[in-house]
């Protein structure tokens, strides 16, 4: 259940340009984040909390990872947080991403900052075991990261926008060479998420999507989006992981 | 002992802390967070007479001690309200005011019917100053005779009490809550949200999809007290004081300028426990500054009082 819980800063590192890796303690959120959900953060002197999705968890020592990106004042406030300090969470928020059955052969499509939870994700699917393929796109090398995190349980391609490291293009340019697979999940930016699910709309899938946050609990319906029967989705609350056929993108 | 309680029309309330409309849902969500039981009264997120989907996303945006928002008065329409969202919150014991919306007058009335048929419902807040939709909503809260028609017609349907809730993005807010207050009304809340808009940089458009928002948070309390001390000297009927309470001192502050309650909005956003926690500290803050009960706070500071 979600809780608010006080977190403390064990470490904080810069995983890629404008990209910091944030590994948190706190026992309970350990013990219950599963890939897909994340945290709804304090950002101090800030209004509204940022949600930001959980990367990793480490039950045994008690640690949850979050990875995010410098956008703004808030994320530049948490990115000044050094190691012993202490930050309040929301979480762990949302439902995570469904399991498939082990021996499921599935394949991870990743954008920039839609990167983290499929690496939580995949590594949780590879110990089933399933065969995990990946695709991560970024716009250029030097926004790359856990390139290698990923090759130790998946077939990984890196694609960026201009060519700079690993394949030129868009991640939707290289689908075919991940071969086949049985289920998809993709989280990244919503034109992205577009071509993924258009491109693979006979495949089955999951979409995680993001979006500005109020309550980050499901009181105030600033993260509402329509959804396919005609009623409608909060991000926080009834997602952010969704059935790519439920949500229009 | 301080004491906390609070009596308004139509509402016996164990304190004067109570969620604002649209910051609370219909209060399940908090539920998980703690107790209901512990508020004085939950404000539900306002209804309209059929269900309402809203403005495009963003719908909100943070500003310096503060944020925008234009969720566009999404709500699942009165009739789903009363049958799935108020039984939940009849079980908390505690009252509960609805906010009533509409885009002309009779789906006002359309929807006080609907809550004075319920038990569920202990009083109407009028919400004629909701700034995010394009028809209703503040239309009726700039013009006096437009805020004074809605709320006698209210009225005239209505067995439970209505509180009024008045729109700041006005030049003479006195001249608004007397024209309330001559319609019949039987207490204001104050204030909603005040018209704002923020631009992206890189974009060069407005960062929120429907371009303007309503401004809450701690970046407007001034104007609410400010607002609240004109209108004390004017009316004679209660006021819920709102517009950016996040602690005990500041509810002291709303208390002193007029309020007779409060209601806390965008601080749950940041502090689900907020509520609670400020209830827990008001007796404190209230003994810290003279006083033994919420009752003898009110109306005891601002620009009128003698003191």
């Amino acid at each position: 259940m979600i809780k608010k819980e006080m977190v403390r800063v064990e470490s904080s590192s810069l995983v890629a340009r404008d990209t910091v890796k944030m590994v948190l303690e706190n026992e309970y959120i350990s013990r219950l984040a599963v890939p897909g959900q994340f945290l709804h953060v304090e950002a101090a002197g800030h209004t509204l909390r940022r949600p930001i999705s959980i990367a990793d968890a480490d039950r045994e020592i008690g640690t949850v990872t979050i990875i995010f990106r410098v956008t703004g004042s808030g994320t530049k406030q948490l990115a000044s947080c050094q190691p012993g300090m202490t930050l309040t969470v929301l979480g762990p928020n949302g439902n995570g991403f469904p399991f498939m059955q082990a021996g499921s052969r599935v394949l991870l499509i990743g954008g920039g900052i839609g990167v983290p939870p499929l690496y939580y994700l995949g590594r949780s699917l590879a110990v089933k075991p399933c065969t995990v393929k990946a695709i991560l796109g970024f716009q250029s090398a030097a926004d790359v990261f856990y390139e290698k995190e990923f090759r130790e349980f998946a077939g990984t391609v890196i694609v960026t926008n201009d060519g700079s490291f690993g394949e030129k293009g868009l991640v939707t340019d290289v689908i075919e060479q991940a071969g086949s697979f049985d289920y998809y999940y993709t989280c990244g930016p919503t034109p992205m998420l577009q071509a993924v699910t258009r491109k693979l709309k006979r495949k089955p899938g999951f979409v995680s999507m993001e979006e500005y946050m109020g309550c980050g609990v499901g009181a105030c319906f600033a993260c509402a989006i329509p959804a396919r029967d005609g009623g409608y989705k909060k991000i926080c609350k009834d997602g952010p992981v969704f059935p790519a056929e439920e949500v229009r993108l | 002992m301080t004491n906390l309680a609070v009596k308004l029309p139509g509402l016996s309330l164990k304190n004067p802390v109570m969620p604002a409309s649209g910051c609370f849902g219909f209060g399940r969500e908090y539920s998980k967070f703690y107790d209901l039981g512990k508020l004085g009264a939950v404000i539900i997120k306002a209804a309209t007479g059929s269900e309402l989907f809203g403005n495009p996303t963003p719908r909100v945006a943070e500003t310096p001690s503060g944020m925008l928002n234009a969720i566009g008065l999404q709500n699942p329409g009165v009739e789903k309200i009363i049958e799935h969202e108020l039984p939940f919150l009849s079980q908390c014991e505690i009252p509960v005011i609805a906010n009533v919306a509409g885009s002309i007058i009779d789906e006002y009335e359309m929807v006080a019917k609907a809550f004075n048929q319920t038990d569920m419902v202990n009083a109407l807040e009028l919400n004629i100053s909701c700034p995010n939709v394009k028809q209703g909503g503040m239309q009726f809260g700039t013009d006096p005779k437009m805020a004074a028609m809605v709320t006698e017609r209210v009225k005239r349907v209505s067995n439970l009490p209505v509180y009024v809730k008045l729109s700041p993005n006005v030049t003479d807010i006195k001249k608004m809550a007397k024209a309330v207050e001559a319609a019949g009304a039987d207490g204001i809340s104050m204030i909603n949200t005040l018209t704002g808009m923020q631009i992206d940089l890189k974009s060069r458009k407005p960062l929120l999809a429907n371009q303007t928002g309503g401004l809450s948070g701690p970046a407007i309390k001034p104007v609410a007290i400010r607002m609240i001390d004109e209108v004390k000297q004017h009316v004679s009927i209660p006021i819920i004081g709102m517009g950016g309470i996040s602690s005990a001192e500041d509810v002291l502050e709303f208390l002193l300028a007029g309020a007779d309650a409060v209601a806390v909005g965008t601080a749950n956003f940041q502090n689900p426990l907020i509520c609670p926690e400020i209830i827990e500290e008001l007796p404190g803050v209230l003994h810290r500054f003279g006083f033994d009960s919420v009752a003898d706070a009110v109306g005891k500071g601002g620009s009128h009082a003698h003191v």
